[in-house]
């Protein structure tokens, strides 16, 4: 009976792909990053470092086939939270990456985590998820906001500068970024001034800057605003007698706009390209792309390696939420910025280097590591954060 | 506060003031004369900012750069004009502003396709990249003392232009009695076409000579925009010596707001209330002036003859 026969062997057959009933085939990824308006070139540097992660692994992460769905949440926190629930809703994803910008972070943030869906941010880390609002579904392969501005401050403090001028525009962040600074810089500051978010022309700044002349400036401009203000900085000659002093200022998304003119300011920063540990990822981005990756770049790749470390962990098994979250916090792999860990909070514990903007021989731009300010520094939240006690 | 701090801050005013005006001059000749809510005025500083930036790159040298630029400015506005505007004039405000809001959206994303999303540099002229000192420690860029002078030129221009040619007495009576001037047989649609064609090349003019100074990146007409807006409302609406009025004082009170109102309020305040009320008061001072302006002449300081 040849019938029954088929019928039996298609049986088995179907019996021996069920049999590791937990294991599945591919892993579902979204993407959730900013690509149109103005914070768009920051959003491609996240998409295009997991993109070239994921190309590298052969589009397999842990073993298993990976779908990416890329979302734009066009800066917009409502656009953000309608894209993040189509993702765990509807494409019903395994994990969520991103976003860039901390405001979105904090609203897709409940509907990712509500639905125990696994959130890992390549970039915002904003202070109430690292403190008192960490989730067990949440983690960060970058830093908490505030490390890259105190960094600046401590290297201010420790080098005997001895009189600063503070320069960020007037929203919550730039807020943040001062009292980041103030944290360990005990020097004297001769003025703080507030710009209105936005604000392209900083002639009025500068000449204050000037006629207050201090030792240096510490600024956090992102974006286009950056660019303005180091072109116009270098063109008041304010860079010969004044240290620029900078965080998410003069990076790799900012310098191919402003060139010769950022050359010699310092910023601060978990990465640079020159780390020896990335000079093959740096390589390849660059034949990929033709830009210099920045540090969004780097902690997109990261997460690649990260999640392929925690899905091979647990033998591709996704359904075990609990084995699958001890997995991710212990996971074993090479980050591109050496040193890695992750803090009881879900935020790396890792190093922070003061940088200063070179040009590479190739004619393009890149940060520089100069020194070595936090060792193995934990954020000052995650005290706050009660998950798993 | 001293003395020379005050003449730095107000070059730098006239110098904003001076763009302002570059962009309202074609904005309120538009608004004015044709009735016309052109909120893409904005977007097409930036286009003139980008074709600096690509033409500038292409040639090696930013004065082809504007030489190419500058008619590529004319070309696009003549272009949406005829596309788009001219099926607009007989419509109401309303229509004219969501489908001018359109080509907002369209040309932002349009040159972040084309150019995209990363903020682009234009360098400054190797004849104009010195500086002089004007202050100790601050040296006060040439580029920008150039930007004073070619705006100052171009107000000169479209003065003698409007006031002392036959196509600007054409403009000015075309914008008061369009119906006598067409019977009288002049192709008020056609004169309405060059005076938008003119307006949108100003605005490019603007975006061209601010690239060197500014990042040129997608959306940063939208501002400005706002900023234009104000000044012709003050101005009064469709008058040229009103705009470049207005633009001067703009420009003059946002900087000197911006830099010294901390200052002034240290006199009557601690200095921490005074750093903190100044930094809340200064970007709101050329609203208030707006306000004031428009509750002593609703037309504005020089209401265009009706």
């Amino acid at each position: 009976m040849p019938g029954l026969r088929t019928t039996l062997a298609a049986a088995t057959a179907l019996a021996a792909i069920a049999v590791p009933a937990h294991a599945q085939e591919s892993v579902k990824i979204g993407i959730i990053t900013t690509l149109s308006g103005p914070g768009a070139a920051l959003g491609q540097q996240l998409r295009n470092g997991f993109e070239l992660g994921l190309k590298e692994m052969g589009n397999k992460i842990g073993g298993l086939d990976a779908e990416l769905v890329v979302m734009d949440d066009e800066q917009k926190p409502d656009v953000a939270v309608n894209r993040a629930k189509e993702l765990v809703q509807r494409e019903d994803v395994d994990f969520v990456v991103g976003p860039i910008f901390s405001n979105i972070a904090q609203a897709i943030y409940k509907p990712i985590t509500d639905a125990e869906t696994f959130l890992v941010s390549p970039n915002a880390g904003p202070s109430d998820l690292a403190g008192a609002g960490c989730s067990p579904y949440f983690f960060a392969t970058s830093y908490q906001n505030d490390q890259n501005h105190a960094v600046l401050g401590k290297y201010a403090q420790d080098s005997g500068i001895a009189s600063v001028v503070l320069l960020v525009p007037n929203y919550q962040a730039g807020k943040d970024s001062v009292a980041g600074f103030k944290r360990y810089y005990e020097g004297e500051i001769l003025d703080e001034i507030y710009t209105p978010l936005g604000q392209l022309d900083f002639s009025a700044e500068l000449a204050r800057i000037a006629s207050l002349q201090p030792e240096a400036l510490f600024t956090f401009m992102p974006g286009g605003m950056g660019v303005n203000l180091v072109k116009q900085f270098r063109q008041a000659g304010l860079a010969d007698g004044v240290t620029f002093l900078s965080a998410f200022t003069v990076d790799e998304s900012t310098l191919p706009a402003q060139q010769d003119a950022a050359v010699g300011l310092y910023g601060g920063s978990n990465w640079a390209p020159d780390m020896e540990q990335s000079a093959d990822f740096v390589e390849s981005y660059i034949g990929a792309y033709d830009a210099v990756p920045a540090s969004y770049a780097m902690h997109a790749y990261d997460t690649v390696l990260l999640l392929d470390a925690a899905i091979s962990a647990v033998d591709g098994d996704l359904q075990d939420k609990d084995a699958l979250r001890q997995a991710i916090e212990t996971a074993e792999f090479t980050s591109l910025r050496g040193d890695f860990s992750f803090g009881k909070n879900h935020f790396p514990v890792q190093d922070f280097y003061l940088v200063q903007v070179a040009q590479r021989d190739d004619g393009k731009f890149e940060t520089r590591i100069v020194e070595k300010v936090f060792d193995d520094a934990v954020d000052d939240y995650a005290d706050q954060c009660t998950m798993g006690e | 506060m001293s003395l020379t701090l005050v003449l730095v801050q107000t070059l730098n005013g006239l110098q904003l003031g001076v763009l302002l005006f570059l962009i309202a001059a074609g904005l309120t000749l538009v608004f004015g004369v044709m009735d016309f809510i052109n909120l893409a005025h904005g977007v097409q500083y930036m286009v003139g900012a980008y074709f600096a930036a690509w033409f500038t790159a292409m040639t090696g040298s930013f004065f082809v750069g504007l030489a190419l630029a500058l008619p590529s400015a004319l070309l696009l506005g003549l272009l949406l004009e005829i596309l788009v505007f001219r099926h607009l004039y007989g419509r109401d405000h309303l229509a004219q502003v969501l489908a001018t809001f359109g080509v907002i959206l369209f040309l932002n994303e349009a040159v972040r396709i084309l150019w995209g999303a990363a903020p682009l540099s234009v360098p400054v002229p190797e004849i104009l990249s010195g500086s002089i000192v004007l202050m100790p420690g601050l040296l006060y860029p040439v580029y920008r003392i150039a930007i004073i002078v070619a705006g100052l030129l171009i107000a000169v221009l479209l003065y003698f232009l409007v006031s002392h040619t036959r196509a600007g007495m054409l403009v000015r009576a075309g914008a008061t009695h369009p119906r006598m001037v067409s019977a009288l047989g002049v192709d008020i649609r056609r004169l309405f076409t060059l005076v938008f064609g003119f307006g949108a090349m100003l605005a490019g003019f603007a975006g061209i000579m601010i690239a060197p100074i500014l990042s040129v990146e997608p959306g940063m007409g939208d501002q400005i925009l706002i900023l234009a807006f104000v000044v012709i409302v003050i101005g009064g609406i469709g008058s040229i010596r009103g705009a470049f009025v207005a633009a001067l004082l703009i420009g003059l009170v946002d900087t000197l707001g911006r830099s010294f109102s901390g200052d002034l309020l240290r006199l009557v305040m601690s200095p921490a209330e005074a750093s903190q009320t100044g930094r809340a008061i200064a970007p709101m001072l050329i609203y208030v002036l707006m306000a004031a302006v428009l509750f002593f002449r609703p037309a504005g300081l020089f209401p265009a003859a009706r």
